[in-house]
Formats: C-alpha cells, structure tokens, sequence
C-alpha cells in the first residue's frame, strides 16, 4: 500500500511540486497583503486567472501528444471577438448576416434574452471545438509539425479576429459579466435562484468566486472524463511513443486530433471568459502571443514533459495560479512596474532551470540526449 | 537493398526549394498583372523597388540565417525578438565606434546564455529561450522605462542599412556576407557536419566523438549574433531604435527557414531554401500592401500559405512507414 503511494508520488512529483510551490506562495501573498484574506480578492485574483489557467489547460493536451500547439492565443482571441457580438443579450434578438461584397446574406436570427446569451455561448465554443478539429486535421491528415502547422492556422485565427474586431469593441451583456466575474452570492442573485442567493444552507458557499467553480466544473466534467477514456490514454501513449502506440492497435490519429479539439474547446473556453469580463472583444495580437507564450510557461511549471507523454492538465492550472501570483506579489510589494517584466523572466527561467538538477543525477550521459 | 538514385536523393531537399521558388513567380506575376490592371504599371518588376524589397529583406534573411542554424540541430530560438532590440538599443546607447561591437557582443553573450542552458542544463530550447526572451525583454524595459530610447544610431550603422554602394543597398551586401559565412560553415567545415548530425541524432554524433553540447552553444552564440546584426542593422535603418522592434522577425523567420525546405525537427535542410523562403515572405509582404490588404487579410493569406507550402513537400512520414 505504502509503495504504491510512492510511486503515485513519484509518477505525479511535478504535479505535487506545483501544488506545493503554489499553496506556499499563495498563503505567503495572503499573509504580506495589506487586506488580509476576503472574499473580494479571492474574487479578483480568481477573475484574473482563469483564462490563462483555461488556455494553459489547452496548451496541456496537444503537449501530452508531443505536439507543440501555438495557436491557443489567437484561438483564444478569435472566440473572444465572437463572443463580443453574440453575447449581448439583446432583448429583441440579434440578426446574423454576412455581406459578401454588396449581396446581403440573413442566415439566421438568434433568440433575445437568457436564451439568445446561452445559444451564443455554444456557438462560442462550438467555433473554438472546429478551430481546433481543424488544427488536428491539419496535423493528422496534413501530416504537418504541429508547431508549424499552429503557427500557421494560428495566423488565420487572428486574422479571422481582426476581421471581425479592426478595432476592440463590441458589448457583452452587464447581468452575464456581473453573473460570472463575481462571487457564486452574487451569481445566484443575478439569476435568480436559492432565493436570490439568500437561502440560509447556501451562505457558506456563497463567498466562493464563480470563475473557480467554472475551473473546478471544467476540470471534473472535461478534462478527468477524457483522461480516463481510451482516447485519453492514446494521447499519452502517442506522446510517449508514437510508434509502439501505432503497433499496440491505438487509435492514434483520433488520440491526436482529439487533443488538438479538446485544446481547441479549453481556449474557447478562455475567450469566452475573457470577452465576458473585459466586455469587450479585441483583436490583440501581441495579447495573444503572451497568452501563448505563458501557457507553455504554465504547461513546464505544471509537470507536463514537453516531450509528450506525461504531466496534466491540473498540474498546468497550478503552474498558471503560480504564474498569476507572482504577477500579483507586485502589485502588493510595491515593486516599480518596470521591473517587473525583468522579475517575471528570471523567476520563468529559474523554474525551468530547477528541472535542470536532474543532470547532475545522470550517471551515463547518453541518458541525457532523449 | 534497394540503392536510392542519386537524382532522387538529391530532388529530396531540392524540390521545396524549386517548388518556392516557382511560388515566388507566381507572386511576381499575380501581383504585375493586378498593378497592371488597376494603375497601369508594374512596380514589381522594376529593379529599383526590387532592391528596395530586398533591403527591406535583408533584416529577415539575416535573422533566418541565425534561426536556420538552431533549428537545423532540431532546436528553435524564441529569444530572437527582445535580443535584436537589445543589440539595437545597446548599440544606439553607446554610440560611437564602440557601438556596433557592443551590439554585437550583447548578441553573443544572450545565445551563450541560451546554448548553456539548452546544452548543459538539458531545459528544451522552446521554452529556455523564451525565458531568456523575457529577460531581455526586462532588462530592456527597466533601462529604458519602456519608451522608446533617444539615442540615435550612429553613422556607421546608417551607412550599413540605409546607403547605397554602386546602387545596390550596403544591408544586401552584409546579408550576401552572412550568407556565404553560414553557406561555408555548414557546407564546408566540421561544425556544419556536426549540426547536421546533432539534428538527426544527437545520441549518434555523441557517440560518434562529437562534443554535441559545445557545437549546441557555438550555434547558439551564432543565432544571437545573427539577431544582433539585424537588430543593429534595422536600428541604422530606421535612425534609432524602438520597443518591441524584434517582435515582427521571430514567426516570419521560423516560417522563412521552413518554407524553404528546412526540416522543423532538424538535420535537413539547404541554405538556398532559406533565401527563397526569405525572398518569398518580403514579396508576399509587399504584393499584400500594395494591395492594400487590410491586416486580417494579409494575416489569413500568411498563414495559408505556410500550410499550402507545407502541405505540397512538407509533410512528414506515416508513423506506420
């Protein structure tokens, strides 16, 4: 019983050591800030991490696979510049069209309301699951390097976005922000259930901020599902060797375009949050060349071997929170904001550089050129 | 045993070259036949906006170069944006005769850094570099206070990218010169064996007697070099230099290198492609602005044809073959 505990620890030490290197420097935050714990910051800091938390979950999948996937950003972007028409909530409805040239195109209308707000937010996601089935076909059947590939769909992604957004703009209904970029109190009053969140069983959850319970949701609902399912395990059998997986009857090109979907789902998931809270969309592309770029970061932090075939998705929330903590440690020490970009890459580098200590363990350097 | 003919041996890395190079006149034409029609001439054809192009061009093909190396080893440098800033904004800083070889030194000094911890530390190059990208980037930013610098870029630096020698852009002589450098160390020296094995098997030219981790950090200093020199450069170009002057070189070069035959997981790949794949970005670039694409367009058109390219010679092998 003890060794199987042991080697569980060892299989997952990346994983433990994020949710270690995080519980430590997020007590460490509560404990310097000014504020001390509430509610309130736990909201904040929560609105301000789950959309990098959904993308470096997206970054995770493809990683597994051995596949590199730079598009989550722009992905991310492109579902956000949607979600900026379809989630207005306009009460009579919105009409969609396309003008192609001077011919005016009606194809449908969506429903007002509550109902029209829902139907957008699966449109938003249904457009990210395409964007990256579209990625996975590229990969699998275009047999392209993911790397490459993504940059390239990634460049159409943006400029998908900034067709649809030339300039940031766009509304997103007040009661959806409001509803989602608070505390499940608030949620609950916003749509009207457990007596407008005044139900005496529900006050003790009412402090917990709604973008946690999303990730949480998400996490058990998506990610742990697919994890256990056969797909699931190809993923990780494709990402630690493509060729045995191949030989052992794996469903290898579905394992690959499924991660690349399921990527696709994770940053739509993202946009839409970002669109939602910012209530707005925007074609950022430098915006989503971080995102990118820190997902990868978040992906290391977490566990995830970029060579494929081991890590999770829940490790890489967890290098996300670590990540986003650090960037609020600024704000509470005061630390000249020009400084910080330099303090954020030395601590990206020396995290990464930590992994290093296992060279000095190898005993035959062959070992090394994996 | 089958012996391959030597013609198909050779067609292997020489078709995507020809296949680019054929796409390259496609532009060329497309682009006259739409000037043609809509202004009644045909800049594209000109020499003087050819080599105006190819001015342009050149701060590409130098950084191309620099990239070509490291993803021939099956590695790829992500710090190239903030380390051509850097080598500019050090260089206009110090200014005078130092300048130039100061930039350049912050060049070589960021790929050791990046070679050490790719080579000895064993942390994979994507995500190494982009540390040391955001250190630069940092760095940068705290010297700054994240305006744009007021020094200005000596006058040397102008000579080099902004004058003509014989009419011919001096930014094209220094590119030819980098050109026949890199032509000479991978088609004529040892280190260029060395890369090309490293990127097929760095196991195999390890036990072959290769010292694989000193051949990774010398292409590591030489990429930084080479995103130096063009940082330089484009900071003579444009008089100073600016923030985030790098940011439009690292995708274009990584497309460049690998339109042009290169293999992304290394040990394949020509010089020449990577001349092509440069030449190919800035015209499409330039056909795209003349028609006035807005910036969606040109940013769907960009990355369909990197897919389109890729998927002609491009694709990789069946795991099954």
């Amino acid at each position: 019983m003890s060794s199987d505990f042991a080697i569980r620890l060892r299989q997952n030490f990346g994983l433990v050591t994020a949710v270690v290197l995080f519980c430590v420097v997020y007590l460490f935050y509560h404990i310097a800030h000014p504020k001390g714990f509430s509610s309130a910051v736990l909201v904040q800091n929560a609105d301000e991490t789950f959309t990098l938390a959904m993308v470096a979950m997206a970054q995770t999948v493809p990683v597994l696979a051995a596949g590199l996937d730079l598009s989550v950003g722009a992905l991310m972007t492109m579902v956000g510049c949607f979600a900026s028409y379809l989630l207005t909530g306009a009460p009579e409805g919105l009409p969609l069209s396309i003008d192609v040239g001077s011919v005016h195109f009606t194809l449908a209308t969506m429903p007002g309301g509550t109902a029209g707000i829902l139907v957008g937010m699966v449109i938003c996601l249904a457009i990210g699951l395409l964007a990256g089935f579209v990625n996975g076909c590229v990969v699998v059947y275009g047999r392209i390097q993911p790397i490459i590939a993504t940059l390239a769909t990634g460049a159409i992604f943006i400029g998908i976005a900034l067709f649809l957004r030339p300039t940031p703009g766009g509304k997103i209904n007040d009661d959806l922000n409001w509803a989602l970029t608070n505390s499940l109190g608030d949620f609950a009053s916003t749509v009207h259930i457990f007596d407008d969140g005044s139900a005496p069983w529900f006050q003790p959850f009412a402090g917990i901020p709604v973008p946690f319970v999303l990730l949480v949701l998400i996490t058990l609902l998506v990610w742990v599902p697919f994890r256990r399912s056969v797909t699931g395990r190809a993923v990780y059998a494709v990402g630690s060797a493509e060729g045995a997986a191949y030989m052992s009857g794996l469903p290898i090109e579905r394992a690959r375009i499924a991660a690349f979907t399921l990527a696709g789902f994770f940053a739509a998931c993202g946009g839409l949050f970002l669109a939602i809270q910012t209530s707005s969309g925007n074609a950022d592309i430098p915006q989503a060349g971080t995102y990118t770029l820190n997902s990868i970061a978040s992906v290391v932090i977490g566990g995830t071997s970029l060579l494929g075939g081991s890590g999770g998705a829940i490790g890489s929330i967890f290098g996300a929170l670590i990540l986003r903590v650090i960037s609020f440690f600024f704000r509470i020490f005061d630390i000249a904001p020009l400084l910080q970009p330099l303090f954020e890459g030395l601590i990206l580098l020396a995290a990464v550089s930590i992994g290093a200590l296992r060279v000095l363990r190898v005993r035959n350097t062959l070992e090394l050129f994996r | 045993v089958t012996a391959i003919p030597a013609s198909a041996a050779l067609s292997r890395d020489d078709r995507p070259i020809a296949i680019a190079a054929l796409f390259i006149v496609a532009i060329l034409i497309a682009g006259t036949a739409y000037t043609w029609l809509r202004f009644g001439s045909a800049p594209l054809l000109s020499p003087t906006y050819l080599l105006q192009q190819l001015q342009i061009g050149a701060f590409l093909g130098i950084v191309a170069a620099g990239m070509m190396i490291v993803i021939l080893m099956a590695q790829i440098d992500l710090s190239v944006p903030w380390t051509l800033a850097a080598a500019a904004m050090m260089a206009t800083a110090v200014g005078g005769p130092w300048a130039i070889p100061i930039g350049l030194a912050i060049g070589l000094v960021v790929g050791f850094v990046n070679g050490i911890g790719v080579a000895y530390l064993r942390v994979p190059s994507m995500i190494f570099t982009l540390g040391v990208n955001a250190v630069m980037r940092g760095l940068m930013v705290a010297h700054t206070g994240g305006f744009a610098p007021q020094t200005a870029a000596t006058d040397l630096m102008r000579w080099l990218a902004a004058q003509h020698t014989f009419g011919i852009p001096n930014a094209l002589f220094v590119w030819l010169g980098v050109s026949v450098l890199v032509v000479v160390i991978l088609q004529r020296t040892a280190l260029g064996r060395y890369i090309y094995a490293i990127g097929n098997k760095e196991a195999a030219a390890y036990l072959a007697g290769v010292d694989t981790r000193r051949v990774t950090v010398i292409c590591f200093a030489l990429c930084g070099l080479t995103a130096a020199l063009a940082g330089v450069l484009l900071a003579g170009y444009s008089q100073k230099a600016y923030q985030g002057m790098g940011d439009a070189y690292l995708l274009p070069s990584i497309a460049a290198v690998v339109i042009g035959g290169t293999n992304i997981l290394g040990g394949r790949g020509r010089y020449l492609g990577t001349l092509v794949g440069v030449i190919l970005i800035v015209l499409l670039n330039s056909v795209l602005s003349i028609m006035e694409m807005p910036e969606a367009g040109r940013q769907v058109i960009y990355g369909a044809v990197i897919i389109l390219m890729l998927l002609v010679y491009g694709r990789g092998e069946r795991v099954t073959s």
